[in-house]
């Protein structure tokens, strides 16, 4: 279970990315956080692992405290944590297999991860892990040989080899086209929901949210403005989280009673970053 | 697979296992003979860095006598004149062996012609140039002049061919088309095509050639190389310093020079 | 429209007189440069006629002599490839400190731009006077010289390829709990790793070139037969020991070229 309470983060240059924001996510449920860019969403992740050190408040991984974490402590709560990323960050000139075993390194000694040497337990799970994204057979293909979908399906594996407390996921669909999206979108649910596991995504497209998220929060120049289900988010529920935002970007639904989301969905809800 | 975990081996780029680890011990191998074959011992390694830091002192401070520092100016002078005159000459000499060179507007044989000597340009050394120079015509600047000047030709008419070879043909033919002699399409067809590089070419390579005139000298080919040889050979290490200290100082100038017309042009 | 038409004209004749004017700064610059050279007694059709003098007496070549050239060609590589090695194992910790997201703080940036700078204005023969006074003269002199001169060299562009690293790739690997050193291993070195290969091979090329000169300041190589046989006068063994040069320049740029086509 993910506690975060009241979390700043001031940048070096002025700029308040998070004006105290609160969240839990626990159980194994997906938690959508959408917001226009520039809202502090991926600030947010980013300070959760700290990839960005967050100028104040309290995070918590089942129990761990992590703010004031350093060194072998901070990478020890990094293992249980998976991350997956908007523009995938694989590492371009290394094989699916290493990136997926990137996963593990965290459980290696330095001289084992130069050698490639993994434990066979890590590498039978890659194979496996491989198989479930759709990428057996895969292995020995360098990753700058892929195409987008099929490198976020590496981006996947690499974090759900880790066998996280939760999976945090930045932007998963930003670089996609609409129906390798949904495909992507679908792969990650399943797999948290398989393995009993919570998800923090934040996602741009408030349809894709709707579609497969249990819970949405909305995001506003860094405080939280939203909570609620998928079917609280109506009109002026968007109004809130988008307000002030480019009016290109702030997604109109137009919804009616019973409908689900995907239906009442306009085409023209934001892509893209 | 049925039976116990599969395993996983990084593939390489060798193809097989066992030829990557040859390859790795040939390299190796090559490095050990390289170290036994030169005879370089750790120790005589190390008394040397012992021995170069004590050294160290009498580089410092540099300091040079008001004659010495007239000679380096003086000296320094016919460097840099060195490399001027050199540039020009060597420009202009190369800009045939270019088109010679280049695959798309040079018949065959001349071709070969203008590749074979631009690789001989570039394979020796501007100081093998030199010596060799200065055995034919004798010691002094011209030496050192005719040395930059090859050395120009090689490089120069090598990258400026490359351009030439790059230019857009189709712009060649219409030229041709109406008519024009070869000399006019060169002239009307290829030549507008290629100035803007030519510019930033030649200041690089006037660049490259303040180095080298900085050098010569040390075979007798002119410049500042024959007093720093000198100041060497009379163990006069402070003058050394001084000597370098105008080197770097005159190569960071030409340098940035350099780097600036080239961001303007480019 | 006329009035841009008028305004774009002007500009281009500015341009045509800066262009213009360049051009004569640089024509007297070269008058003057000849003038000060005092050399306006050189009879043109001399030079031409030494160098052809010079040319026949290198005809034959003296193949007999290839056997006493062996040795000092192959020391000539050796130099080249521990002075390209040694420059090596020095660049990497130089252009981690110059470059920007890798070094510490401002001072040790500097630090990294100096010695980078130092290097490479001082000519590979100008280090090997230096060396040869330290070490003196043999081939150890030649490859402290060689790996010296190379590492502002390797420094400065490998520091240039680190800057343009992808730090996201070594963000996730951070963020899946690795430490420095697998960060460095998995994050960092793929990304940088044809760069290395390819530069150090590159230098290696180059330093081959480097190499044959050192023996004119007693730093070992192929140099020292070179010298020794033009102060002689010995015309015929020179034309070999550069028809061998030739040789190994040529080959050590075709292997450094299909080295540098094979890692990617």
């Amino acid at each position: 279970m993910l506690e975060v309470e009241n979390l700043r983060k001031t940048y070096a240059t002025g700029d308040e990315a998070l004006k105290g924001v609160s969240l839990s996510v626990e159980g194994n449920e997906t938690v959508a956080m959408i917001g226009p860019s520039g809202a502090g969403k991926s600030t947010f992740i980013r300070c959760i692992n700290r990839l960005t050190d967050p100028t104040d408040g309290k995070i918590r991984l089942d129990g761990t405290e992590l703010t004031a974490l350093e060194g072998d402590e901070l990478r020890s709560v990094r293992r249980d944590i998976g991350m997956i990323f908007q523009e995938y960050n694989l590492v371009e000139r290394l094989t699916v297999m290493e990136n997926v075993l990137t996963g593990r390194l965290g459980y290696v000694s330095n001289w084992q991860a130069f050698r490639r040497q993994f434990p066979a337990d890590d590498v039978e799970r890659a194979y496996e892990i491989l198989d479930r994204v759709g990428l057996g057979g895969m292995e020995n293909k360098r990753v700058d040989e892929l195409s987008g979908g099929q490198r976020q399906r590496v981006g996947i594996a690499r974090a759900v080899i880790q066998q996280p407390k939760i999976l945090l996921v930045d932007e998963p669909t930003s670089s996609l086209d609409p129906e390798t999206s949904e495909t992507v979108m679908t792969l990650l649910t399943d797999i948290a929901a398989d393995r009993g596991i919570p998800v923090l995504i934040n996602i741009h497209e408030v349809d894709l949210a709707l579609n497969h998220a249990d819970r949405v929060v909305g995001l506003h120049d860094g405080e939280l403005v939203f909570e609620g289900t998928p079917a609280d988010l109506d009109e002026s529920g968007l109004d809130t989280v988008y307000r002030g935002a480019d009016p290109d970007e702030t997604p109109q639904v137009p919804r009616s009673d019973g409908d689900t989301a995907r239906d009442g969905l306009d085409p023209s809800v934001p892509g893209g970053t | 697979m049925a039976t116990g975990k599969r395993t996983w081996q990084r593939p390489t780029v060798f193809g097989r296992r066992e030829i990557k680890w040859g390859v790795y011990a040939l390299v190796v191998g090559f490095f050990i003979w390289s170290t036994v074959g030169l005879g370089v011992s750790l120790s005589r390694f190390l008394d040397g860095l012992a021995s170069g830091v004590a050294l160290l002192g009498d580089f410092v401070p540099p300091e040079a006598t008001p004659r010495q520092t007239a000679r380096i100016v003086d000296k320094m002078l016919e460097s840099i004149a060195m490399a001027m005159v050199s540039t020009v000459t060597g420009i202009a000499l190369s800009l045939p062996i270019a088109f010679m060179a280049a695959e798309n507007v040079s018949p065959r044989p001349l071709y070969y012609l203008g590749r074979g000597f631009i690789s001989v340009s570039r394979a020796f050394n501007a100081i093998i140039v030199a010596i060799i120079v200065v055995k034919a015509v004798g010691l002094g600047p011209l030496a050192g002049i005719i040395t930059i000047t090859f050395k120009t030709v090689g490089f120069f008419s090598k990258l400026f061919a490359e351009d030439i070879e790059d230019i857009d043909m189709g712009s060649v033919a219409a030229v041709r088309a109406t008519g024009a002699s070869p000399a006019q399409t060169l002239l009307y067809g290829v030549v507008p095509q290629v100035i803007p590089r030519f510019a930033g070419l030649s200041v690089y390579r006037w660049d490259i050639n303040i180095r080298t005139s900085t050098i010569v000298g040390i075979v007798g080919a002119g410049g500042i190389g024959s007093v720093l040889l000198t100041a060497f050979n009379r163990y006069d290490y402070g003058y050394v310093s001084a000597i370098l200290l105008a080197i770097i100082a005159v190569v960071l100038v030409a340098e940035g020079v350099s780097a600036l017309v080239r961001r303007r042009y480019q | 429209m006329t009035e841009a038409d008028a305004t774009w004209r002007r500009f281009d004749r500015r341009r045509r007189v800066g262009r213009f004017l360049a051009l004569l700064v640089s024509a007297v610059v070269v008058v003057a440069s000849w003038e000060f050279l005092e050399m306006g007694g050189v009879d043109a059709a001399t030079v031409p006629r030494e160098i052809n003098d010079l040319l026949t007496r290198m005809y034959p070549p003296d193949v007999a002599y290839t056997g006493e050239i062996v040795g000092p060609l192959i020391e000539t590589i050796h130099i080249a490839v521990l002075g390209t090695a040694g420059a090596l194992v020095l660049a990497v910790p130089v252009a981690l400190l110059a470059a920007k997201n890798t070094t510490p703080n401002a001072a040790t940036y500097w630090l990294g731009k100096v010695i980078v700078t130092v290097s490479r204005s001082v000519n590979t023969i100008i280090w090997a006077l230096f060396f040869v006074v330290i070490f003196g003269s043999g081939p150890l002199a030649g490859t402290v010289a060689i790996a010296f001169r190379s590492v502002g060299f390797l420094g400065k562009l490998l520091g240039e390829e680190i800057e343009e690293i992808d730090p996201g790739q070594v963000d996730a690997v951070r963020a899946a709990g690795a430490s420095p050193v697998q960060t460095l291993l998995y994050g960092v070195v793929p990304q940088i790793k044809p760069a290395l290969v390819g530069l150090s091979v590159y230098r290696w090329d180059i330093n081959v070139r480097d190499s044959t000169v050192l023996g004119f300041v007693g730093a070992g190589g192929i140099g020292v037969q070179l010298f020794r046989g033009v102060n002689a006068f010995a015309w015929e063994s020179v034309a070999m020991i550069l028809l061998a040069i030739l040789g190994v320049v040529v080959v050590s740029e075709v292997v450094s070229a299909r080295t540098r086509a094979v890692v990617r």
